[in-house]
């Protein structure tokens, strides 16, 4: 469990913020109305989660709620049977 | 009535968060012609004062040139006031359509279509020819009208990390299914005056088959060894696929914009672009007036050589008294702070000193990266300069940030 949630956060580190800014993020830091991931920006982390756990995620279920923490992402996931 | 007491107080208290938040905007009021001093009443109530202007966006400084006004008079006299029409009805007259020739020539494109402004071509643009089976890979610190732009558009949007070039190719590949795969960018970004990498987003582009899109809103008329732009300045003319930029800049200074590239674009553009197709067709004095810009920027580089020394000048001297500026070429130079209550102290006193110019702080500037964001112009003459730096040297003094580190400066007053 906390093995998927490390990757989602690593990838998200990684992905959105700058090397040169000094934010720590854990898994329940929030992550769209926090600012750290713009609207633009989820599509990345959509495709990423869909690619890494061969799953399709429906718009529908592509909701700032559901991507605005680690730990909201990893409930998502659970969703498609992912472990 | 529906505007009633409980509405006033509802928009009472948002205007109150914002005075709060410290994001409340306010108006100076200028009364004289736009130029390197002007005189300006601020506070409010308070007698006119006259300043050097260092925050117009009036780079060549033609926004009130002799030529200019002269060439705007005999628009209104030969073509009257207004057209009363959008461009496609009864709205375009010879001098829009030559305005449109001269861009693309200057530009080195294929065609051009007028907008009313730029925030209007880029809020068209993305829709006009792109739909869900495309991607939009924007640089996160594009303008604000490309974000708006890019909501109206049903293609997937993405965004890479401020000019990394890394982190655009990773992009590239990930969408590399999409039909359309459209790179964004500023040419010069407004906030911190550096230039987008076009010669490597341009190898990027070709060897993943992306197209290539660039506001250079901040570089038409002077970037570049003739003015053309960032794309003359990185030697990729003619490998742009769409231009978008303003007249409302250093090329006069009124108003319209285009988007200039691809002929299929354009007339895309043309056909499905609702701010072109809805919108009232530009003045003809603001046409006649661009048409002489573009002819006096064409003959002679004088002005953006001006402005160029005036940006070494003002580099130099900055760096030399002690300030900390962002690196880069263009004649935006913000003077960094970090602290958002001393970019308004210093600005306040900027202005008791006979200096005009803004301090930014979040949320216009990621937090902790508060300035005085500075502007120069050819209309200035080394004696404004001269006296600006003066007064700039004497505020850094008042605070002592000069020769200091940006920990030190950010130990001293926070971030």
């Amino acid at each position: 469990m906390s093995e998927i949630k490390d990757v989602v956060l690593e990838y998200i580190k990684e992905e959105y913020l700058d090397e040169d800014e000094d934010m720590d993020i854990n898994f329940d830091t929030p992550l769209i109305s926090g600012g750290i991931v713009d609207s633009f920006s989820m599509v990345s982390l959509k495709r990423f989660l869909e690619t890494k756990y061969k799953i399709q995620i429906p718009d529908g279920k592509a909701t700032p709620e559901a991507f605005d923490s680690v730990t909201n992402i990893f409930q998502l996931l659970k969703d498609f049977n992912v472990k | 009535m529906a505007f009633g007491k409980k509405e006033r107080e509802h928009l009472t208290n948002e205007l109150k968060g914002i005075v709060n938040d410290g994001i409340f905007k306010e108006e100076r009021i200028i009364c004289a012609p736009q130029n390197s001093e002007i005189d300006v009443i601020f506070p409010a109530g308070t007698d006119e004062k006259k300043v050097i202007n260092m925050c117009a966006n009036n780079y060549l400084g033609l926004s009130s040139h002799p030529d200019v006004v002269e060439a705007a008079r005999k628009g209104l006299d030969h073509r009257g006031y207004g057209m009363s029409s959008v461009r496609f009805i009864c709205g375009t007259q010879d001098i829009h359509k030559e305005l449109e020739d001269k861009l693309t020539k200057f530009l080195g494109t294929e065609d051009t279509i007028l907008f009313p402004s730029c925030m209007d071509a880029n809020a068209g643009v993305f829709e006009s020819f792109m739909t869900e089976e495309d991607v939009m890979i924007a640089d996160r610190l594009v303008h604000a009208s490309i974000v708006d732009g890019m909501r109206l558009c049903k293609a997937m949007t993405d965004t890479y990390k401020h000019s990394n070039m890394d982190h655009l190719e990773k992009k590239l590949i990930l969408h590399e299914d999409k039909r359309l795969k459209l790179i964004i960018t500023d040419g010069s970004f407004s906030m911190d005056g550096d230039l987008a990498k076009l010669d490597k987003i341009v190898e990027l582009a070709e060897k993943y088959n992306a197209l290539v899109f660039v506001d250079d809103s901040h570089s038409s008329g002077f970037i570049g060894k003739t003015g053309r732009g960032t794309h003359e300045h990185f030697d990729v003319v003619g490998k742009i696929d769409i231009i978008t930029t303003t007249l409302g800049k250093a090329l006069g200074g009124a108003s319209g914009g285009c988007v200039s590239g691809r002929k299929e674009i354009v007339e895309m553009c043309r056909q499905k672009a609702r701010p072109y197709l809805f919108s009232n067709s530009i003045a003809p004095v603001i046409v006649a007036a661009s048409n002489k810009v573009i002819d006096m920027v064409s003959e002679s580089t004088e002005r953006r050589d001006k402005l160029e020394d005036n940006t070494k000048f003002w580099r130099k001297g900055l760096t030399e008294a002690g300030f900390i500026i962002k690196d880069g070429e263009t004649p935006i130079v913000p003077v960094m702070l970090f602290n958002a209550k001393l970019s308004q102290d210093f600005a306040k006193d900027l202005y008791s000193e006979g200096i005009y110019a803004i301090g930014f702080f979040f949320p216009v500037v990621a937090k902790g990266q508060a300035r005085i964001r500075t502007q120069l112009s050819a209309a200035h003459d080394m004696e404004h300069l001269e006296k600006a730096l003066a007064a700039f040297i004497k505020i850094g003094k008042k605070y002592d940030i000069l020769n200091k580190t940006k920990e030190e400066i950010i130990a001293k007053y926070g971030n």
